[in-house]
């Protein structure tokens, strides 16, 4: 696909220099009294996959529609694209591809005239946005039903046709708001494997996601957010390597009191104990020796399951809670 | 209010339209047939004889303004309740919209316009159905669309306002029922409103609908109305306008951009 390369090629050129592709310095979002966003600090750099992991109501979208420009930050400073959002917000989102969390398709028109129509909202001429949508369409194993209506669209092909029309004006960076959520797993990996081919392309991607798999997948950088500020930053194999342990047993117990009986014995056995309602995870450098420990002594748990260290794992350790609460 | 921007919105809602042109004309067509042979050749017949028609002219002539501007508040209204709701929360295609260079404010005033342009092609052809049917006397008759378009853009752009910061559709039947029908009734669309107790005339005057059939029967019957109740009328209805759409931009920009 010959798409979004030269615009975000000249971009490189002209944010040569220390200017990142977003900047946010202090960024807060209060509704009334509530604050969704409580100062957080981050930057993009042009051509990297940015994620924002966290749990729903950390704030993630919130930060999103900031980013996005439909909705000003009360506080702190946001710098896009170079542009300030409270001047040049139109500017900047003439610039953005956003995929919101909900569907926003028009379902009283075909899936051409969606991409057309979006189109014509950048101010893009008519023939230009054929040539586009055509290739957007194929990209997204749409042709087929370009003639068709929205509604009897699966799933996944509506999230398909929603990256589509985001993609339509070529943008500098693309806005992934939970783009998989709800979704079958076919369903995502065809998705995933769409933007890993954007990301060789070299379009700039901010996503969020409370799956942590998809963060691991994608993102070069991510930040964890939890109750509006960021609670760490890095890339995900970093992460994992500053918060959590390269392996982890889970012991998996019949009752509550199995699980509570055996909490003082295994405190010995690796770096670092989490107990969960239904199982216990021991943080360790050596899976196999924590696994004979427990094989030898008078534990006794229903099972045992040995797996690497994940985010999930580093969101559990730096708030206590566990990502899909 | 019509920025560049504005128009991509109108282009929009022409698209969707295309797929569905027939049957919006066919009803524009219809409707009129049906109102003005109900109420200016059924009820006229009876009007007529028992009174020699409504000041003096014929119960046709007269009634064809009022239906013709209530016509175009109905489809207003019609349009800027569910098709707004359905933007904000069920499609959520506004919040697409704003996603782009369209801002809040353009993506109203492109709505309200679109709406206009809607009744402008009702009211032309619910025109050309009065006069063919005699209830057009005049050819000032022509500037009955315009103001009837005038009329229906107030409602337009009060209830877009409205609307978009709406949670669900339960309050637009009441807005129907409590707001509009009485509107329909009393301002002078079936009967003039000196017709009214004395106490209630004074009331219709604050209806836009009043100022908007007052213009429309000016205009078919060829009267020759002062030039300062024109004035006056349009007054009115621009300066109510102006009001929608100041409180549009506002509404649209709270409920999309907050």
């Amino acid at each position: 696909m010959a798409r979004a390369r030269d615009p975000v090629a000249s971009d490189l050129v002209s944010f040569a220099g220390s200017e990142p592709l977003i900047r946010g310095t202090n960024v807060s979002k209060r509704f009334g009294s509530f604050v969704a966003v409580d100062g957080i600090d981050f930057r993009v750099e042009p051509g990297e996959a940015f994620g924002f992991l966290g749990p729903n109501g950390a704030g993630k979208t919130s930060t999103m529609r900031m980013i996005g420009c439909v909705s000003q930050p009360t506080g702190g400073e946001l710098r896009i694209l170079g542009m300030d959002p409270a001047v040049d917000g139109s500017r900047i989102r003439a610039r953005l591809g956003v995929v919101p969390q909900e569907d926003s398709l028009d379902s009283e028109l075909t899936v051409l005239d969606n991409l057309v129509i979006y189109g014509r909202y950048f101010d893009l001429p008519h023939q230009e946005i054929r040539r586009r949508s055509e290739e957007l369409l194929e990209f997204m194993q749409l042709g087929d039903r370009r003639n068709d209506l929205v509604d009897p669209l699966s799933g996944g092909m509506k999230r398909r046709l929603t990256i589509g029309r985001a993609l339509i004006n070529q943008p500098d960076l693309l806005l992934l708001d939970e783009p998989t959520t709800g979704l079958d797993p076919q369903a995502r990996h065809l998705l995933w494997d769409r933007f890993y081919r954007l990301k060789r392309d070299g379009v700039t991607m901010v996503l969020t996601t409370h799956y942590m798999e998809e963060a691991e997948q994608l993102c070069d950088r991510l930040v964890i957010m939890d109750g509006g500020t960021i609670v760490a930053e890095g890339s995900p194999r970093e992460l994992v390597a500053r918060h959590a342990t390269r392996e982890v047993v889970e012991l998996r117990f019949t009752t509550p009191e199995a699980r509570d009986a055996a909490l003082p014995r295994l405190a010995d056995f690796g770096e670092r104990i989490e107990a969960l309602t239904d199982r216990v995870l021991v943080y360790t450098h050596d899976a196999g020796k924590v696994v004979g420990l427990v094989g030898d002594g008078e534990l006794h748990p229903e099972s045992v399951y040995e797996r690497r260290g994940t985010l999930e794992d580093v969101f559990l350790i730096l708030t206590g809670r566990t990502l899909e609460e | 209010m019509a920025t560049p921007t504005a128009l991509r919105v109108v282009e929009k809602e022409w698209v969707a339209w295309r797929r569905l042109w027939k049957a919006s004309v066919f009803q524009a067509t219809i409707s009129p047939l049906l109102f003005l042979a109900a109420m200016g050749l059924g009820l006229g017949d009876l009007v007529n004889k028992g009174s020699g028609g409504v000041n003096g002219v014929d119960y046709l002539v007269f009634v064809t303004p009022g239906l013709m501007a209530a016509s175009a508040m109905m489809q207003a209204a019609g349009e800027s309740l569910w098709p707004v709701l359905g933007g904000v929360k069920w499609m959520r295609t506004y919040h697409a919209a704003v996603a782009t260079p369209i801002g809040a404010g353009a993506l109203f005033a492109g709505h309200v316009l679109w709406i206009c342009l809607r009744v402008l092609l009702s009211a032309s052809v619910f025109l050309l159905v009065g006069a063919i049917l005699g209830g057009v006397p005049s050819w000032w008759g022509v500037l009955a669309i315009p103001a009837a378009v005038l009329g229906a853009s107030v409602f337009a752009a009060a209830l877009n306002a409205y609307s978009v910061t709406q949670e669900s559709d339960l309050p637009f039947a009441v807005i129907l029922r409590m707001g509009l029908f009485p509107l329909f009734l009393f301002s002078g669309t079936f009967f003039p409103t000196s017709r009214l107790p004395d106490w209630l005339e004074p009331v219709s005057w604050f209806s836009p609908l009043w100022h908007a059939v007052e213009l429309c029967r000016a205009a078919t019957t060829g009267a020759s109305p002062s030039a300062g109740s024109v004035a006056g009328h349009v007054a009115f209805l621009v300066t109510a306008l102006s009001i929608g759409c100041w409180w549009g931009v506002r509404r649209f920009r709270r409920a999309l951009t907050a």
